[in-house]
């Protein structure tokens, strides 16, 4: 009886509907998010994540009608984001159905947002997303999408989130994210095995290795991946029993 | 049957509506005093810090009608904080009362595992409970928590616990009394059954 690791589909967002891009840029059409949301649930997803990759001001009312129909939807947990300012938006958000926010670049300019969140929701709401990139020294936190270098350290960062109230850090690796080669190992397993909460490894998975290694090598608690679920690279059931097979403790699909 | 849903703008009653929703169930936001005292089925839906749950409670005048209610064997359900609300008091917020329908007090989990204790975990059961008829004994339900009834799983009104750390009370029992440490609104099939189940013994 141990927590299983957990298997996380994200849906990245227009607002409206599901694109991908590779490396951040790039998008095409993916699809209706209620409809993947559904297949999802059924297929033995143990949460959701939903983002709103635009996060532009006037879409928001649309996002957040996206949340609902896709909250509809579940009975497994979601957490939502992109765009998440301050307060108010984070509310908005959990009244449409999220049971967690998740918040980079406006942490960044604004860490104390993350002990808002946490005083207001509590810190298994809080998720805080770092975009990690290799540099010479160690990792960078990038922001904007991850256009931007923010002159940060990823570790230092995320400890520094964890202690501001963050229950959970989204890390995604830059190098990896579109490139299907794997997991980040090295940068994911330097953050988790620093910080005091749970993490989910993102960016670069397409094969059942690439899990199974994110969660032995890696130490992550959770791993995310968008296309390769979208595309029916990888089924989650599937997925999961390759895991099983290889011991590492998962919830299976009935 | 109405269910009524204790709202005290905690960020999860809507997913536990559309669950009770689901199972032909409707249900009501209440934050009222007339309103608790008027019920015939309450949930208790927390998340948060449970400083803002007893605070709340308190403010709101809600504690009497809500012991009187639970007294007078109205069933009652308790989530996550919900259930951790019914001890006598938390070492989230030591200075506050908790309901006290339950000995014991609430406590950190140990920080020498990841927390909140965040996913999906079994728990082992202690013994026979309504709440968990015809769900798997190996099934998993979602869990998001660092408080828990810690060492309090071998007491009289704990039917099944968990480990994270420590052992804790993850399914209670007692008389009129039913709570859960997981979110059955967020625990797929094996949640749905357990609020069914509540459903059906309030009925």
């Amino acid at each position: 009886m141990t927590l299983a690791r957990r298997i996380i589909p994200c849906l990245d967002t227009d607002g409206a509907r599901v694109v991908k891009g590779v490396n951040f840029a790039g998008l095409r059409d993916a699809g209706d998010p209620a409809v993947l949301a559904a297949r999802y649930n059924a297929e033995g997803a143990d949460e959701l994540v939903v983002l709103d990759i635009a996060a532009s001001r006037d879409q928001r009312p649309t996002f957040l009608e996206t949340i609902r129909r896709v909250a509809a939807e579940l009975a497994i947990p979601l957490t939502a984001g992109g765009g998440i300012r301050s307060l108010e938006d984070a509310r908005a958000v959990v009244l449409a159905g999220a049971d967690k926010v998740t918040v980079n670049t406006a942490a960044v300019a604004r860490p104390v947002l993350i002990s808002e969140l946490s005083r207001e929701f509590g810190s298994q709401a809080v998720v805080v997303a770092i975009d990690g990139k290799r540099t010479a020294k160690g990792w960078d936190v990038m922001v904007r999408g991850g256009r931007e270098s923010a002159g940060l350290d990823a570790i230092a960062w995320a400890q520094q989130g964890v202690s501001l109230g963050a229950g959970e850090i989204l890390l995604t690796s830059v190098d990896r994210d579109g490139t299907q080669l794997g997991f980040d190992v090295p940068l994911t397993a330097a953050i988790s095995r620093e910080v005091s909460v749970p993490l989910i490894a993102s960016g670069g998975a397409k094969l059942p290795e690439h899990f199974a290694e994110i969660f032995s090598e890696g130490a992550a608690d959770a791993a995310l991946a968008a296309s390769i679920f979208h595309d029916n690279v990888q089924s989650i059931r599937e997925l999961k029993h390759f895991l099983a097979a290889n011991g590492i403790e998962v919830r299976l699909p009935c | 049957m109405i269910v009524t849903l204790l709202d005290y703008g905690a960020g999860n009653a809507t997913s536990v509506e559309r669950a009770l929703k689901r199972l032909g169930a409707d249900s009501i936001r209440a934050g009222a005093p007339e309103q608790i005292a008027d019920a015939q089925v309450i949930v208790l839906p927390g998340v948060g810090h449970f400083a803002t749950l007893i605070r709340t409670l308190d403010e709101r005048a809600l504690r009497p009608p809500l012991l009187d209610a639970i007294a007078r064997g109205v069933p009652f359900l308790g989530i996550c904080l919900g259930l951790q609300a019914l001890y006598e008091s938390s070492e989230e917020a030591p200075s506050l009362s908790g309901l006290t329908l339950l000995a014991g007090k609430v406590r950190g989990l140990p920080s020498s595992v990841k927390l909140p204790h965040m996913g999906w975990n079994q728990v082992r059961i202690e013994r026979p409970s309504r709440l968990l008829e015809n769900v798997s004994a190996d099934a998993y339900f979602y869990f998001a928590h660092s408080y828990a009834a810690v060492d309090l799983d071998r007491s009289e009104a704990c039917v099944a616990a968990c480990t994270h750390g420590a052992n804790f009370a993850a399914v209670l029992e007692h008389k009129n009394v039913c709570a859960v440490q997981f979110h059955p609104e967020k625990s797929g099939a094996p949640g749905a059954q357990i609020l069914r189940n509540f459903l059906e013994l309030a009925a």
